[in-house]
């Protein structure tokens, strides 16, 4: 298992809400979107695979050109695919700002 | 469309197997009414699985929920299957556990609270072996404890189906619902084919399984009592029926006697087949949807 850590500072705006969404199942991962205290935005990532830290900036490299909320996200992976891992990120943002 | 006749039922009906195990819980209760209990943002993780390199679940797959349903006070307690087969750790059976006490306690006050338990689990997480084992025996312990005051109601949907130490607390509970889909029993069918070969039992022998395991055997031979179809209205509705059914005069794990005269007047010179069990144990009104 590997843990991996992101900043992105640049990520101010005030976010209220939480949300929750998937499971720690095959293939799958689960997300917890939080409000940060502080200014900017902190990705934490639980993965059962080794070795794609790059693969994991990349899709957070991308999801924060357009996210600009101050939030923790909490992942815990089960080997999602990068295109899972972004439909879930978009998924938790759905449910914060509905 | 204009012959909305022309569309079958299962079409627009609401599956509950196809919900997640929090979903399935929430469906249970009178709308408003609920709140989850050391939810995933508590971030109470398995402390065992990150060391054995798996990653763990925020809610340890284990869901608590408290409100009302049909009006009346009840905790219902989900395990996810899709999260380590919905396995028992520390924290799950410790979640479990302190849910049936925390019943138990306010129904000693005078406010009874029924037990609806969502098992979708292959019983103890190997990973935490001892410490499930142990949480087992303390969930079994206040099943008991509660089932004097209220009714422990349990729901076994599929598709994992219940298995393991979680299928004794299954079969202590008040009332068991089951789904066609769903399948109740000790040993898994891959357990008793490793343990006692192919010839005993073939895992891979989905009809035989269904034969012995589900949930039509399971409710014909008398061992669950109610075989629901796979609607969470329907589903909502038989566990509210139960709940205001309250305890039973004896509970099924209190019949010693009768189930022990059952086992000694089977004919065990010829292999004995699911329909002939289930004429001889016979639910008369059990086993067809």
């Amino acid at each position: 298992m590997e843990k991996i850590e992101f900043n992105y500072p640049e990520a101010k705006r005030l976010i209220t809400k939480k949300a929750h969404v998937g499971v720690v199942g095959s293939g799958d991962m689960e997300v917890l979107l939080e409000p940060n205290r502080e200014e900017g935005a902190h990705v934490f990532i639980a993965t059962s695979v080794n070795g794609f830290g790059n693969a994991w900036k990349a899709v957070f490299d991308r999801f924060f050109s357009k996210f600009d909320g101050a939030v923790c996200i909490y992942i815990n992976d089960a080997g999602a695919t990068p295109g899972s891992v972004l439909l879930r990120l978009e998924q938790a943002v759905e449910v914060i700002e509905q | 469309m204009n012959a909305p006749t022309l569309i079958p039922d299962f079409v627009n009906r609401k599956s509950f197997i196809e919900l997640s195990a929090r979903a399935r819980a929430q469906s249970l209760f009178d709308e408003g009414t609920w709140k989850e209990l050391v939810g995933p943002f508590d971030h109470i993780e398995s402390p065992w699985l990150a060391k054995q390199g798996i990653a763990p679940q925020s809610d340890d797959g284990c869901i608590v929920i408290k409100g009302k349903i049909g009006g009346s006070r009840a905790v219902a307690i989900a395990f996810e299957g899709a999260f380590q087969g919905g396995s028992v750790g520390e924290v799950s059976g410790a979640k479990m556990t302190a849910a049936l006490d925390l019943a138990t306690k306010d129904s000693e006050a005078g406010k009874p609270t029924a037990a609806v338990l969502l098992l979708e689990t292959g019983g103890v997480r190997l990973q935490e072996a001892n410490l499930g084992l142990a949480a087992v025996a303390e969930i079994i312990s206040s099943a008991l404890a509660l089932r004097q005051y209220a009714p422990v109601i349990t729901i076994v949907a599929g598709t994992v189906g219940c298995f393991g130490g979680m299928s004794l607390v299954a079969g202590l509970s008040s009332y068991t619902i089951m789904t066609r889909e769903a399948r109740l029993g000790l040993n898994g069918p891959e357990v008793i084919e490793q343990e006692s070969g192919i010839d005993e039992f073939d895992s891979s022998d989905r009809a035989l399984i269904w034969a012995i395991h589900g949930g039509e055997q399971r409710v014909g031979m008398g061992l669950a009592d109610l075989l629901v179809e796979d609607d969470a209205g329907k589903i909502a509705a038989a566990v509210r029926d139960f709940v205001h059914k309250g305890v039973p005069e004896k509970h099924r794990s209190e019949q010693v006697e009768l189930y022990r005269a059952r086992i000694a007047a089977l004919d065990t010179s010829s292999q004995i087949d699911p329909a002939t069990l289930r004429q001889q144990w016979g639910n008369p009104k059990g086993g067809v949807r």
